[in-house]
């Protein structure tokens, strides 16, 4: 059995503290989302640990409530991404015929697109909800889960294994769920890690555009977005949450890695 | 010049080479690959280098370069390439010694070219590189070993790109390659090995004629002792990184002393004599023509055979002649476009989603590559316990007691139900995928190439117990694949097939005595057998054919 | 090219290259009409209303079906999409619905500045990425490659903006290096122009290079692993002589392919680069009207970078299918 590492131990680690500290936002945070406590971009004290932001509101406390927002938006995004890519590309792959043709030449015209500015096409007519947010990032990033499933999924199809039980007799739903799905299975958890990193990364940019989650709601893209403009005077709330999402990026990367890792060294031993 | 002629081109003493490995999750360890190995090669003398798979004979040939794939590591012991302890020089030494001193010929030519250059620069580079031929005189001579080595148009073939050429013709082409600089020394690395075997005796041919003529010495590396036998002076047997007998060719293939070298020796030996026929035919194949969606091509054409209850029917061919399709064809998935497969007397439909499942049942196969053929996420209980559910229903103690049976049978025993196939060894995966076939009670078992992955002795304790399976539980086999040796040694009845045809069928004895036709009688006179001479045979009947025509 | 080596004469007509080429061109058109599509039918046919959306929920009914009219909404889709390919086609974008100006001369000028930023970029990072490559290449699981593996991988987990904001703090707050803010207005100087542009290159660069660079490694790696390398090695030729005889060739298509890859990123990455950086140019714009629902220059922007994406790619095939002996020198 392989070990976490160090370095994989360390991004296990700040992962369930960003998901606790997520979960326990309305607790952990000294102040409310919206409330004005003080002056504008006062600097840290006992009082404001991190200081305050644009128009005085508590900046440790809008950066909980907005690592909450971007955390549920994005395992969300990534929810709807790996329900409809997984389901559709291994489908897909079993069914083959006309049904992976059609699926398999709309995604890769999506594909042909940059994600961003697609979202962008969609989001100038439709309304910045949380919920128009998520179904679109999620559509949008499945194009890629899709690949990724129905290529693992023909892979395992033409293994002599799959062959073997078709000539047992077997019905789709065992060689399903079986034969195919517990060898994709950890290659596509170790993919879910990287959905999510991607997911955190473009709701963080679609609001810092402005057209991600919309005030008085924050999350990090967004508390970047309201404070930029002090930058300039070397005040560095903005940096905060670009701070934030940088280390819970890199450490779901590193938990990803290490997923990823036991995978190949794991090639048809013991194993989830 | 005296010091020439008596010091050996190649003397290795006790050579030791260790590696490290990284389990995962350990620290990393060393592990030894060759302890104490010793040998000369005496100018223009062959050496081969035989054993099964990590025996370590490929780490060996390489040595003699100075040089270690993967963090192998030469640790003890001395290399001394005319007379020069080789592991005391420096880059710029061993530089030098490399392509031009001794040279290289590797398994497979087809990724030991460069893709993005014309063969004739690859094969004078060398030459050029150490300054021993001018450009022109270079090329002269790559023309001329082209011509020894009977390539096609030896003039203009190496202005070709590598996957221009058939593989035969590459692996000679890397043969001029290694011969072109006049080095004192080549090492062939299983040259023949992933070749058909109408194909591999022009291979061997063309090395053999040209190690005489040139002169030069040689190490041969296979696990294929009826090979090494054809080409070279002595033999070192080799297993598990250690010596097990060195001598004479003649010796060795006459006198083995040692236990693990007879047992080599006595591989090919018929081990079962061919049954009569018993008048019930299992599997009746009428006419039967077959073609893929995507090629326009009748892959099977007209092919009739009958395989009776409890006996062997062997197909062999080489790659390309059709012999997996039929494979596919009597499972159902392929459905033959004409002519009609009867099992037990009564028609079987075409496709297999329109079988029963008795009809799936009674018909079983094994796959060549066991490694694939099983789950790696089911443990062998439950690869072979699957089929005892599905057609028979068992379940709980019935089930493990059942397994248990089949473990017996398959001479594996208790222990291993809860073990996964990447935990079991070559020889026990294939094991359990007969177990798995045999648990489903079938009257047929299709056998595709289910001993060519496996070393030689490996291999032979599967087809003993085949056979003894077969006396047991009166199953019959059909049995496909390229090695006529095995052919012989465990069919009642063969059908020979190439391009899509049978050629020749009927009993083992008549098909494998004369008079031939001439396609068997290629396939037959090409595979190597285990004598001296033999090679000088087949090539004198060749030379007195051409001299005829 | 050897001369006088020819044995056969190869023909120009349906070489497969040529066969191939014009393959991938069709693909490209017939990709790029469907894009067109693709964004008319996002744009105009999802459950949101455009008339609604632009005047709001507090809009009139009436408000709303006067906009409709004056914007043509009241006419079946397929001939409002077929005026507006009829109109690309002939070099008209529309007109935009806040500014009422013509699409396709605000865009002109906003391009020139976009290609600028990301033709820079590409100067830049193209050589730096496989530099540092071959560098990761040549010292493979040693400290040098260990390094640039971690530090690229700190790059890859940060959004554009992320990188822009942290360089931006660093080089014009607390070293006083460059302005923050990136005016660009007709009659700068090339140096003038270059001096502006500094900051969001460098945000660009690092915001590529670290893929490119990873790409380039494992391409390069790939093709040092390769077999015909070991006989070159084994044939007694000098390390250099390996690399560039034997890896160099093979290793050009698939390091083109990457470089290509991230080249058609970069489209990306200047869409957010120029809004941190209030830069004049395409991205900008297109931000811009997205939160003021300007549908008609969303949709030409949209298309534009598609195009320029799409274009990208269909050369990084082209390069990669003429770099491939097989199809080159056919059987």
């Amino acid at each position: 059995m392989t070990r976490p590492s160090f370095a994989t131990l360390v991004g296990m680690i700040i992962t369930s503290l960003f998901i606790l500290a997520a979960i326990f936002a309305n607790v952990l945070a000294p102040y409310g989302l919206a409330e004005i406590v003080g002056d504008a971009w006062e600097p840290s004290s006992s009082e404001f640990l991190l200081g305050t932001d644009s128009i005085g509101r508590d900046l440790l406390s809008r950066m909980i409530y907005g690592g909450r927002t971007t955390i549920l938006v994005a395992a969300a995004a990534t929810a709807v991404s790996f329900l409809t890519g997984s389901i559709l590309g291994f489908t897909a792959a079993v069914v083959g015929g006309w049904f992976d043709q059609i699926l398999s030449r709309f995604v890769d015209l999506v594909m042909s697109i940059p994600p961003l500015i697609l979202a962008l096409v969609i989001l100038s007519v439709m309304p910045t909800t949380i919920v128009v947010l998520i179904v679109v990032m999620g559509l949008l990033d499945s194009t890629r889960v899709f690949r990724l499933s129905r290529a693992v999924a023909v892979d395992i199809t033409v293994m002599d294994y799959v062959e073997a039980a078709r000539l047992r007799g077997e019905g789709t739903v065992w060689i399903v769920f079986r034969e195919i799905l517990p060898n994709a299975l950890s290659l596509l958890i170790a993919e879910l890690g990287l959905r999510f990193i991607f997911a955190v990364l473009f709701i963080s940019t679609l609001s810092f555009l402005g057209l991600g989650v919309q005030p008085p709601a924050a999350d990090w893209g967004g508390i970047v977005k309201e404070n930029k403009d002090g930058l300039v005077y070397g005040i560095s709330a903005a940096l905060m949450p670009t701070i934030a999402i940088a280390v819970l990026a890199i450490s779901v990367n590193l938990v990803a890695d290490w997923a990823l890792n036991r995978t190949s060294s794991l090639k048809g031993g013991r194993g989830a | 010049m005296l010091d020439q002629t008596t010091t050996p081109v190649l003397s290795v003493k006790n050579l030791k080479i260790q590696a490290t490995s990284y389990p995962p999750g350990e620290k990393p360890k060393d592990i030894t690959i060759v302890e104490d190995v010793s040998f000369t090669v005496q100018r223009g003398k062959v050496l081969g280098l035989i054993g099964e798979s990590g025996a370590g004979k490929s780490t060996i040939g390489l040595t003699s370069m100075a040089f270690g794939r993967g963090g192998v590591r030469i640790t003890g012991g001395e290399i001394l390439v005319n007379g020069r302890d080789i592991l005391k020089d420096s880059q710029s030494q061993l530089r030098s010694l490399r392509g031009q001193d001794v040279t290289y010929v590797s398994q497979s030519a087809a990724a030991s070219f460069n893709p993005s250059k014309r063969l004739m620069d690859q094969v004078i580079e060398a030459t050029l590189r150490h300054g021993i031929l001018s450009k022109n005189e270079a090329k002269t001579r790559a023309i001329e070993l082209f011509r020894k080595l009977g390539l096609p148009s030896p003039e203009t073939i190496g202005d070709r790109y590598p996957h221009q050429v058939s593989g035969g013709q590459l692996q000679r082409v890397m043969t001029a390659m290694a011969l072109c600089p006049k080095p004192s020394l080549v090492v062939f690395d299983e040259p023949t090995t992933a070749l058909d075997v109408t194909t591999q005796i022009d291979v061997l041919k063309a090395i053999k004629e040209a190690i005489r003529e040139t002169g030069v010495a040689a190490l041969y590396i296979t696990h294929d002792l009826a090979v090494v036998a054809q080409v070279s002076d002595d033999i070192m047997v080799l297993r598990h990184g250690k010596m097990v007998e060195y001598g004479a060719t003649s010796q060795i293939i006459t006198a083995p002393a040692q236990a693990y070298t007879q047992d080599l020796v006595n591989i090919r030996s018929e081990l079962h004599s061919e049954k009569q026929e018993n008048g019930t035919p299992i599997l009746k194949i009428e006419n039967v023509t077959a073609r893929y969606k995507s090629v326009p091509i009748n892959v099977l054409k007209d092919i009739s055979v009958t395989l009776e209850a409890g006996h062997t029917l062997a197909v062999v061919g080489e790659s390309g002649s059709g012999k997996s399709t039929l494979a596919r064809a009597i499972t159902g998935l392929l459905p033959p476009i004409a002519g009609q497969i009867s099992f037990n007397d009564q028609p079987l439909p075409p496709a297999m989603q329109d079988r029963s499942k008795d009809e799936l049942r009674d018909l079983q196969m094994i796959f060549q590559m066991a490694d694939v053929a099983m789950n790696p996420r089911q443990t062998v209980g439950q690869i072979i316990g699957r089929p005892l559910t599905f057609y028979f229903g068992l379940r709980g103690s019935a089930r493990k007691a059942r397994i248990r049976e089949l473990l017996d049978q398959i001479e594996m025993g208790r222990g291993f139900e809860d073990r996964y196939p990447a935990e079991l060894s070559g020889g026990q995966k294939q094991r359990v995928c007969i177990a798995r076939a045999l648990a489903a009670k079938p009257k047929l078992i299709i056998c595709d190439e289910v001993t060519s992955a496996l070393d030689p002795l490996v291999a032979d304790g599967i087809l003993r117990l085949l056979l003894d399976l077969q006396a047991q539980e009166n199953v019959a086999y059909l049995f496909i694949t390229h090695d006529l040796a095995t052919v012989r040694a465990i069919a009642d009845k063969i059908a020979v097939m190439h391009k899509g045809k049978i050629v020749r069928y009927g009993p083992k004895s008549q098909v494998l005595t004369p008079p031939f036709d001439d396609y068997t009688d290629l396939l037959l006179s090409s595979v190597p057998e285990m004598r001296l001479g033999w090679l000088e045979e087949v090539i004198a009947n060749a030379k007195m054919q051409a001299a005829g025509n | 090219m050897q001369g006088g080596h020819m044995s056969h004469a190869e023909s120009v007509f349906m070489h497969p290259v040529v066969l191939l080429i014009s393959q991938r061109l069709t693909i490209g058109m017939l990709l790029l009409f469907a894009v067109s599509i693709l964004i008319f039918v996002g744009t105009e046919m999802l459950p949101g209303d455009v008339a609604q959306a632009i005047l709001g929920q507090a809009a009139t009914p009436q408000a709303v079906a006067n906009l409709r009219l004056e914007m043509g909404l009241n006419e079946p889709a397929l001939s409002r999409y077929l005026s507006w390919l009829w109109g690309i086609l002939h070099g008209d974008l529309g007109t935009s619905l806040t500014t009422q100006k013509d699409i396709a001369t605000a865009i002109s000028g906003r391009l020139y500045n976009t290609l600028f930023l990301a033709f820079w970029a590409a100067i830049i990072a193209v050589p730096l990425a496989i530099g540092l490559g071959l560098i990761a290449v040549r010292y493979c699981d040693r400290w040098p490659d260990k390094l640039i593996s971690g530090v690229t991988l700190a790059t890859i987990s940060l959004p554009e903006f992320v990188i822009g904001y942290i360089l931006t703090y660093l080089l014009t707050v607390k070293l006083q290096l460059f302005s923050p803010v990136s005016l660009m207005f007709d009659g700068m100087s090339l140096a003038q122009k270059l001096n502006t542009i500094a900051l969001p290159v460098m945000v660009l660069v690092m915001v590529v290079l670290a893929h490119m660079m990873r790409m380039t490694r494992a391409a390069i790696l790939n093709v040092m692993e390769s077999a015909y390398i070991e006989t070159a090695v084994l044939k007694g030729m000098s390390p250099l002589a390996v690399i560039t005889k034997h890896a160099v060739p093979n290793a050009i298509a698939p390091v083109v392919n990457v470089v290509m890859l991230n080249l058609a990123y970069l489209v990306v990455g200047v869409v957010v680069v120029e809004v941190v950086f209030v830069y004049p140019g395409m991205g900008q714009y297109l931000v811009d009207h997205v939160s003021k629902r300007d549908v008609p220059v969303v949709q030409a922007c949209g298309l534009v970078f598609a195009a320029v994406y799409i274009g990208v790619n269909i050369i990084a095939d082209v390069i990669s299918i003429l770099a491939n002996p097989k199809l080159r020198h056919p059987k």
